[in-house]
């Protein structure tokens, strides 16, 4: 049974902007499944309904397997400024009433898996663009969510960071046996970190394609990695034509 | 380096500027009764001492009153707006009337409705009037302008209104308000003043009806001293909320951190 299932999904926007229609796709538990598509595709809005963020005109958003604890990651950091980076981090607990000293204990924990330790009490101001990225994983962790929903993540970093903050996240995948719904407009990105590509067609959106990836992918630039973005880019050009 | 520039170059410009003047009166023989020189300003204001310190502390008391009451109700109607649409679109107009209709036209008013024997709550709630409108319009502004992602994700982690409002709304809202304050803090003065001088000298004690009384007997340097009293008062409510500004913002607020730079 799948963790996720949105099923023939349709959402209108209030100035009339279809942004998807027949949107049907499904993630298994532990699954690192990415949602490709050209930008204005309609897939952060996918995020958003499979968050519960917004509600479907038509169609359906269901958790086969029950209502998962989600992790939600914004393409900006989306920290509070006024806050600390184990604050922010803390935030999830602080909204369920954790009492301070576990969810203190918690959030260092969790900022120390994303290689944050010693920085608990920077404010993000103080902190570079891809640390504050690394703020917003554990904030998204921290509250040890199922389901962990990923909107271009790195878009905004260098290149350097954003492979190393990929690996890092493939690394969590691994150890923690999330399940991931990782939005990108990157070819490569999607090629490297997914086990399941979904090509989304320009707004409406709905899936185009569904490429299944190989398991082992060690390096960007393996062979088996290069032929599976031949794939991806082959099809993101149909989906696009 | 910059700093003593700053303090240095007003000052310097102050002691020209008396210096001039005490000249020019000295020079042209102008009469005390028309421009006093500044050192019969002084003088007055020294003679006058502890008269004027009295006014000051009535005058005084009245702004702050007025400026916490300000501050409680614009915060408290902020909040209302940003949790009722509908109650914002209802009073928003109203606001806005009490904004743009001049104090000194309702002020005898609320004198009458308050009455006489309670002059100091009617100067109060004047004051209150003119220092409200600042605070509940940065307190708006402020509360809207928290990150739309942000409340996306306290709402994905099931949280309250009121959660929302403590933990984000009124965090990104603080600099706003800060500003809104700066500006009130000023305007609770002149409100102050101003139900002073529609109060007249009957009744009221503060400064304003020391200018009031020594502009009748022609004490222009004791209303020159009064004057220079209510603008130091002035000054030094801008600082002392500046100051409060610095010290809550500075740590992240973009305003504070290019200031201290």
């Amino acid at each position: 049974m799948s963790l996720l299932s949105l099923s023939r999904v349709a959402k209108r926007f209030a100035n009339g902007t279809q942004a998807l229609r027949d949107l049907s796709f499904t993630v298994a538990p532990g699954e690192f499944v990415s949602l490709l598509g050209p930008s204005g595709c309609g897939k952060s809005t996918a995020l958003r309904l499979a968050a519960g963020l917004l509600m479907p005109d038509a169609g359906a958003v269901t958790f086969p397997l029950g209502k998962p604890e989600i992790g939600f990651v914004f393409q900006e950091p989306t920290l509070m400024p006024w806050a600390d980076a184990l604050t922010n981090a803390r935030l999830p607990l602080d909204l369920k009433h954790m009492p301070r000293r576990e969810a203190n204990a918690r959030a260092a924990a969790v900022l120390a898996r994303v290689g944050l330790a010693g920085f608990e009490r920077a404010l993000p101001r103080e902190l570079s663009g891809g640390m504050k990225m690394r703020v917003s994983l554990a904030r998204a962790l921290v509250a040890e969510p199922k389901l962990l929903l990923l909107d271009e993540p790195f878009a905004a970093l260098d290149e350097i960071t954003r492979n190393r903050l990929g690996d890092d996240l493939l690394q969590l995948w691994r150890e923690d046996g999330l399940t991931v719904l990782f939005v990108t407009h990157s070819v490569g990105e999607s090629s490297y970190l997914s086990q399941r590509v979904l090509v989304m067609t320009p707004r409406p959106g709905r899936i185009a394609a569904e490429i299944p990836l190989a398991q082992s992918r060690d390096d960007r630039l393996s062979p088996v990695t290069v032929e599976a973005q031949r794939g991806i880019s082959a099809a993101l050009n149909q989906a696009t034509a | 380096m910059r700093r003593v520039y700053d303090i240095a170059l007003p000052v310097l410009l102050a002691a020209l500027v008396l210096g001039i003047w005490e000249w020019a009166i000295f020079h042209w023989q102008v009469p005390h009764y028309v421009l006093p020189s500044p050192s019969a300003i002084g003088r007055a204001f020294c003679e006058n001492f502890s008269s004027l310190m009295e006014s000051l502390a009535s005058t005084l008391a009245v702004t702050l009153q007025a400026f916490a009451a300000a501050c409680l109700l614009g915060v408290a109607t902020a909040i209302g707006f940003s949790q009722s649409r509908l109650l914002e679109r209802t009073l928003y107009p109203y606001a806005v009337i009490l904004q743009v209709t001049p104090v000194v036209a309702i002020a005898p008013l609320i004198l009458i409705w308050v009455g006489f024997e309670r002059i100091n709550l009617a100067l109060v709630i004047i004051a209150t009037l003119v220092a409200f409108f600042p605070i509940l319009a940065g307190a708006t502004l402020g509360l809207k302008s928290a990150d739309f992602n942000l409340l996306d994700l306290a709402r994905l982690h099931g949280a309250s209104r009121a959660q929302i409002l403590w933990r984000i709304r009124l965090p990104t809202a603080l600099p706003y308000l800060l500003s809104g304050m700066k500006t009130a803090g000023g305007l609770a003065l002149i409100g102050a003043v101003v139900a002073e001088f529609v109060a007249g000298s009957g009744t009221a004690t503060g400064l304003a009806w020391r200018i009031v009384e020594s502009g009748n007997r022609l004490e222009i340097a004791t209303l020159f001293a009064a004057l220079a009293l209510l603008a130091a008062t002035g000054v030094l409510i801008f600082a002392a909320l500046s100051l409060l500004e610095w010290a809550l913002l500075r740590r992240w607020h973009e305003s504070a951190i290019s200031q201290a730079a």
